[in-house]
């Protein structure tokens, strides 16, 4: 169980990457764009991967009547998600010392995992809900109003995983340093769960 | 595929050679017959150049940016002329840029560029070029690729002997070609002789910033002083300047400066006249002179008229100064990457005169005077000689080098480019030039460490070269690949102006500081609307300033109502992007001046001078968007004694 609360202690610390690193990179690349402009997400608000590529996606943007990228007090997101992280680092890191000492099972390990997986998918949900109001609640006096072939007005979400072409732009979006950091942690706590659910069987 | 095909040629090569058939076997393996020449010159697209060039843009008076091996020209840089491709020179912000103690003087003829150097090998930090007709040495910065600062010469004229710089680039060295009176004054023409003087100016360059300051003006006797090069390496400390006319005839020059068998090199110890300067030696003497500098925060170039100069007598500076007979009239004077040779490219000659620094020292150390020219010591000739490049071909001009041993002259005559080997004297190449060759280049040939991989004639006269284009036409360039025994012709390309002397560079070592916009945050231009909320007009009497930005793809304000007939409009014009490439241009019709190109980040004026009542466009002259042809507005010019008072509006 000594191992397992180690690795349960450790999860949840690379969890702490998240607010030195970006969760999430979206990347847009055009043929005007060859070195492309991008967007580094943090927990506690949207940075430009250089130094003007916000304010230069924005004035892009502005054409097709996309609102500006928000900045951090614009979303209850960006002062929510850094406490919502640093109060499961501490839980996790409670409970990998309490297993050290032997005063709780693995359970709580899963438990930890389960929370914080259920915590996650909310934030992505809420990810790609802003995503969704960004890339399609156009101004109506857009100076390009553009339409799908078959009439419909075209919107802009973009990706939330992976690759996708809108309009001349290449769009890539994938977890970045700090979402890696993330997984990996939860990863961590999974397999101390695992380690810690062993040992108990062969007692 | 094509490694077997090398390696098929190079075997085919290596057989030659051995079989002895075949005296071109070393040039077949390095791909002569191996691949075409194309191959060679071809710079695929979206792919970069090795090299950077810059061309001296002579009666343009400007300098042009060029790619080797391709040719490909990518920018001109606008110097000492008015440039109404961006408002250089037009714009209330460079007007000071070309402001002399002549006053206003738009034009140039530029002539040598040369790159800043630490440690005798070449740093890219800063170009500078020569202008010779109004004498002025400029600087350029090399992150930006624009002219900084410009400083005028006094008591020169035909600024030619210049814009070289000592190995850490001390000094940049500015010498006059044409000896006038000094100071000037009313005096017959006939009375040159003994009475005008050669002034040799020694321009400090702060390290740092790159300031110029002329730190002391060495009156030479009044010959001509056609070309110059710093000592480096062994002779560092030290600078050679040819000279034509030691006869000093005042007419008909091309014979009568043509008479002396032997013109002179002048070698000047310019740490010994330091030394003397910097103890209290010299005279300061009157002078007016411009120094501009342009501040890339204001964007805003100052000029500021300067009123003495510190002169020094060589006489006075006992072993400062000597000189070197050398045959014919000597053009181009060249000191090898070592610092032991000085080329002395006698003109007139077909021989080649090099001078040993060893025994120039040694001669100067045993008293081997040949008597004296005012008072400067004259070293004996066959003392200071280091040896004689024999009938190499007519006409010699300019000398390079490529760092392996080697030396390229041109043959202005002969139309050729010969090379040579320093130190055994023989002649071990030539390729004929298209056509009359002046100067020649490769990349750091004029420092410690040249990167011989490619040499470039400048040719004065192009006739055929191209299609035809009517009797005017641009100079052309030719490059050679010198990497192999043999120099190969691989290319032909035009060159605009007239290139005097280029200055190449490995791009490796530019491209990383290139600058790609300015920052807004750092622009402290008085007149700069940073943000849409600071654009406003104010009117001051007749003086109207308009505090106008720019940003895709609209000007704020748009509408201008209020102006007057006889007013002065200043358009500031803030360009608000922060991305790469997105300048905005900014054209008012019935402006008496230029257009004004905007970068990223920078601020701009151009003065309007309404003369008619009526609404009057102005546009974005630069395609800046999908939205560009919109990007315009409208001035209501109202008659003089109008009381519509200044309104301005965007959007309404």
């Amino acid at each position: 169980m000594k191992k397992a609360s180690v690795f349960m202690i450790i999860g949840p610390l690379l969890l702490l990457g998240l607010y030195a690193f970006p969760l999430w990179n979206i990347m847009l690349g055009a043929p005007q764009y060859p070195e492309p402009m991008g967007m580094n997400i943090y927990i506690n608000g949207i940075k430009g991967v250089e130094e003007f590529d916000i304010q230069n996606i924005d004035g892009l943007n502005h054409y097709i009547g996309m609102k500006t990228i928000p900045k951090p007090e614009e979303m209850w997101e960006f002062s929510v998600f850094p406490i919502v992280v640093g109060a499961m680092v501490f839980f996790g890191v409670m409970i990998g010392l309490l297993g050290f000492m032997e005063k709780v099972s693995y359970r709580w390990f899963f438990g930890w995992f389960v929370l914080m997986a259920v915590l996650g998918l909310l934030g992505m949900y809420d990810f790609n809900a802003w995503m969704t109001d960004y890339g399609t609640d156009l101004d109506p006096r857009a100076i390009m109003k553009l339409t799908h072939p078959d009439g419909t007005p075209m919107t802009y979400k973009p990706p939330l995983l992976g690759n996708e072409k809108m309009l001349n732009f290449d769009v890539t979006s994938l977890p970045s340093a700090g979402g890696y950091l993330m997984f990996l942690g939860m990863l961590l706590t999974l397999v101390a769960g695992y380690l810690g659910y062993k040992k108990s069987n062969k007692k | 595929m094509r490694k077997y095909k090398y390696l098929f040629f190079g075997l085919l090569g290596v057989f030659a050679l051995m079989t002895g058939c075949n005296n071109q076997g070393k040039s077949g393996a390095k791909g002569a017959l191996g691949s075409s020449v194309a191959d060679r010159v071809y710079v695929p697209p979206g792919e970069y150049d090795d090299f950077y060039a810059f061309f001296s843009g002579g009666y343009t008076g400007n300098l042009t940016v060029y790619g080797l091996p391709s040719g490909r020209m990518f920018k001109e840089i606008p110097v000492f002329s008015q440039f109404p491709t961006n408002g250089y020179g037009y714009s209330e912000e460079t007007k000071p840029m070309l402001n002399t103690s002549f006053g206003f003087v738009p034009w140039d003829d530029s002539h040598h560029p040369d790159i800043s150097q630490t440690n005798g090998e070449l740093d890219g930090r800063w170009i500078f070029i020569n202008g010779n007709n109004t004498p002025r040495i400029a600087r350029i910065d090399l992150t930006t690729f624009e002219t900084v600062e410009i400083i005028e010469v006094p008591n020169s004229a035909g600024n030619h002997s210049s814009s070289f710089i000592t190995e850490n680039t001390e000094y940049v060295v500015a010498g006059t070609r044409f000896s006038v009176p000094v100071p000037q004054r009313d005096m017959p023409i006939k009375d040159y002789k003994g009475n005008f003087k050669g002034a040799i100016s020694f321009i400090s360059v702060a390290p740092e910033t790159g300031l110029m300051d002329i730190k002391f003006q060495l009156m030479m006797p009044g010959f001509n002083y056609d070309l110059s090069h710093p000592g480096r390496n062994k002779s560092h400390g030290w600078f050679f300047f040819t000279t034509y006319n030691t006869e000093e005839a005042n007419t008909l020059m091309e014979v009568n400066s043509s008479q002396n068998d032997k013109d002179f090199i002048a070698a000047v110890n310019w740490k010994k006249i330091e030394e003397y300067v910097n103890n209290g030696g010299g005279t300061m003497m009157p002078a007016e002179y411009a120094h501009n500098v342009y501040d890339e925060h204001t964007h805003t170039a100052t000029s500021t008229m300067k009123k003495e100069v510190l002169t020094v007598d060589p006489t006075k500076v006992p072993g400062a100064v000597y000189f070197l007979p050398t045959p014919k009239s000597p053009h181009g004077c060249d000191v090898d990457p070592s610092g032991e040779y000085i080329i002395g490219n006698g003109k007139l000659s077909a021989d080649l005169t090099v001078h040993s620094f060893t025994n120039m020292i040694d001669a100067i150390e045993n008293e081997k005077f040949d008597g004296e020219a005012y008072g400067i010591p004259i070293l004996k000739f066959e003392e200071v000689l280091g040896g004689v490049v024999t009938q190499a071909g007519l006409g010699p001009l300019h000398t390079e080098f490529d760092g392996k041993g080697n030396a390229y002259t041109t043959f202005f005559i002969s139309s050729e480019v010969v090379k040579w080997k320093l130190g055994t004297w023989e002649v071990l190449d030539r390729q004929p030039s298209y056509y009359s060759v002046g100067h020649g280049m490769i990349p750091g040939g004029n420092s410690q460490k040249p990167f011989g991989k490619y040499y470039v004639s400048m040719n004065k006269i192009t006739k055929d070269r191209y299609l035809p284009v009517g009797p005017e036409m641009e100079h052309s360039a030719q490059l050679y690949d010198i990497s192999g025994d043999k120099m190969e012709l691989l290319y032909d390309f035009p060159t605009h102006g007239e290139p005097h002397y280029a200055a190449g560079i490995p791009a490796e070592k530019l491209i990383a500081n290139s600058r790609k916009i300015y920052k807004l945050s750092e622009n402290k231009h008085p007149y700069a609307a940073l943000t849409a909320n600071d654009t406003k007009l104010v009117r001051d009497g007749k003086v109207v300033h308009v505090y106008m930005s720019t940003i895709r793809s609209h000007f704020t304000p748009d509408n201008i109502e209020g102006i007057k007939v006889g007013d002065e409009v200043y358009f500031h014009i803030t360009n608000q992007e922060q991305d790469f490439d997105v300048p905005h241009g900014f054209a008012m019709i019935g402006a008496t001046n230029a257009e004004l190109l905007i970068a990223p980040g920078q601020t701009k004026t151009l003065l309007w001078e309404p003369k008619k009542v009526g609404v009057w466009p102005f546009y974005c002259t630069d395609f800046c968007s999908a939205l560009h042809q919109e990007m315009q507005g409208y001035v209501r010019v109202s008659p003089a004694d109008s009381d519509l008072e200044l309104s301005w509006s965007l959007g309404d």
